[in-house]
């Protein structure tokens, strides 16, 4: 099977502004991709492409074999889209809106109250939009894109403004999406988010995808570095760690040292030689580089900025 | 399959409106109250001969009372699709297999639900208490403001597809509607207009919509009107044509 979303050298403007430029990438079966990137760099442009509400200037785009803008319709029978700063209306019931969305698909496929159930939502079934809170619109918004039963599920900016509880129950959710087989396209600002759920992302940054890949590749090639940090009363210790192979640099500050290389090996190395020297520790860290990094280091600026 | 989306929306957007604080007693129960006191309040102590004679009384207050409610619907209109874009809620609306024009008409079966019921309950509460009600053909006449608050109505569309907020839906809108009552022919007879001001009033949709309600209050025939039944429905064409090409979703 080929892939199921294609985006081939898309470009959109407004007006002076270009939102996304050049952007090409596959998304794959089954697969979580993530399009990550700060506030404004063209993930919400471009997701909104893929999911026919915008029309691309130039490029084409293809999701599950069809194109977004010229079969809009046919398409949405077949996604599930939830949207960065949706509402409903204010004083819609929560099983009215489930209800109203199960009739407006042409395949009968999910049982609305059960999905309501599996997302935590019976108990506010009879409640009103307005008074949900934060969390309970989300899982709301995530019931509706999934009402359709899907073959593509889109979740825009999905846990942004969310308490950490709440952002971890709706990854699950979402690893939930994936074991039914579904493919999941999300954006997110948020780093940590990317690495606990993305099989793959893309890194945007002003409309244009600097990288493709696992989170775990993309660390691997462009922060290779790794760090140690122990701590020790020993006072030879400080020439048996510079005599660890391919070791860069050793600080020391009174009794700590920091160790570092760039070289997946390094930890081993260094436990090998705190054994082998019979050096006792009293501390034993050790630094990995994240996305955070990966980001920060091909974009010149942390994602926060 | 959209047309049971249809059906579902309206049925919503219903209930949702009746749940707004003052909903159903802004739009049904304020209107019917006025249209009582100010009938008996004129009409006190008048002999029935004379009420005949007031053609103010007789026709020209229960056509004003229906011509406002056609305009406050069609300000609520504009008021709610507003807030709804503002608001992202058309844009996640639009996110489905629903059409646009479905959005719309739900929308636009709900007010013309809420005009008959008004009008339906004003006549029912005036044949007791206001006696022009009476010898009034109330089904045609339900028919003619239909027909004009559904004409109004896609001015309204226009409005809304227009006004950049929420904010300025409702005075814009008051602007440009309640003008036209002052031209519609309903204080004073179009043909006794200066020139001016009567080519003014032959190009405002609502003067068509007050010549027909008029017209079948007093229980003319629908042929004699059909010229402004054509006009209605040309206002229409034109409007939705017009907020198709320029509506914006967010």
């Amino acid at each position: 099977m080929g892939p199921v979303i294609q985006v081939v050298g898309v470009r959109k403007t407004y007006g002076a502004t270009v939102a996304v430029d050049e952007v090409s990438f596959e998304v794959k079966d089954g697969e979580i991709f993530g399009l990550i990137g700060p506030n404004g760099a063209g993930k919400t442009t471009t997701m909104e492409c893929i999911e026919g509400l915008r029309k691309p200037d130039r490029g084409s785009i293809s999701v599950l074999g069809l194109d977004p803008f010229r079969d809009v319709y046919k398409l949405q029978d077949r996604i599930g889209v939830q949207l960065q700063q949706a509402q409903l209306q204010k004083r819609i019931k929560v099983w009215e809106a489930a209800d109203l969305w199960a009739s407006l698909y042409q395949k009968k496929a999910i049982d609305a109250e059960r999905l309501l159930k599996q997302l935590g939502l019976t108990e506010k079934r009879d409640a009103w939009f307005m008074n949900l809170s934060g969390g309970q619109k989300q899982r709301l918004f995530i019931a509706l894109a999934l009402i359709n039963d899907p073959e593509v599920v889109f979740l825009d900016e999905l846990t942004t403004g969310l308490d950490p509880q709440s952002r971890r129950a709706i990854w699950e959710l979402v690893r939930g999406i994936r074991e039914r087989g579904k493919t999941v396209f999300l954006t997110t600002h948020l780093m940590e988010e990317a690495e606990r759920l993305c099989d793959r992302v893309a890194i945007i940054e002003h409309g244009r995808i600097i990288d493709i890949d696992r989170p775990e590749n993309l660390v691997k090639r462009h922060c290779p570095e790794r760090t140690v940090i122990l701590a020790t009363d020993d006072p030879a210790a400080e020439e048996r760690f510079r005599a660890i192979p391919r070791v860069e640099a050793v600080n020391r500050s009174d009794s700590q040292f920091t160790i570092r290389g760039r070289n997946d090996d390094l930890v081993t190395e260094v436990i090998h030689c705190l054994s082998e020297n019979r050096i006792r520790v009293t501390d034993f860290r050790t630094i990995l580089p994240n996305l955070e990094d990966v980001f920060l280091k091909l974009t010149g600026h942390s994602i926060r900025d | 399959m959209m047309l049971r989306g249809l059906w579902k929306l309206t049925w919503i957007e219903l209930k949702i409106f009746l749940r707004e604080p003052l909903g159903a007693v802004g739009t049904i129960v304020v209107p019917v109250l006025v249209f009582l006191v100010v009938g008996r309040l004129l009409g006190r102590g008048l002999a029935p001969s004379a009420l005949a004679a007031n053609t103010f009384i007789g026709v020209g207050l229960p056509v004003l009372a229906s011509v406002l409610i056609a305009v406050s619907s069609v300000l609520s209109l504009v008021t709610i699709i507003s807030i709804y874009r503002e608001g992202g809620i058309l844009k996640r609306l639009r996110a489905t297999p629903l059409r646009p024009q479905t959005i719309l008409s739900a929308h636009v079966v709900v007010k013309l639900l809420l005009t008959a019921a008004t009008l339906g309950l004003m006549l029912l509460a005036g044949k007791r208490y206001y006696p022009v009600c009476v010898h009034a053909p109330l089904f045609g006449f339900t028919i003619a403001l239909l027909i004009s608050t559904w004409s109004v109505l896609s001015i309204g569309f226009l409005i809304a597809s227009i006004v950049p907020t929420a904010r300025f839906a409702q005075p814009i809108g008051a602007f440009i509607m309640y003008p036209m009552i002052a031209f519609s022919g309903l204080f004073v007879p179009v043909v006794l207009l200066p020139p001016a001001m009567r080519a003014v009033a032959r190009v405002l949709p609502l003067t068509y919509a007050v010549s027909l309600l008029e017209g079948i209050w007093k229980g003319d025939a629908w042929s004699s009107h059909l010229g402004d039944v054509a006009a209605l429905v040309v206002v229409f064409v034109i409007c939705t044509a017009i907020s198709a090409k320029v509506f914006r979703w967010e």
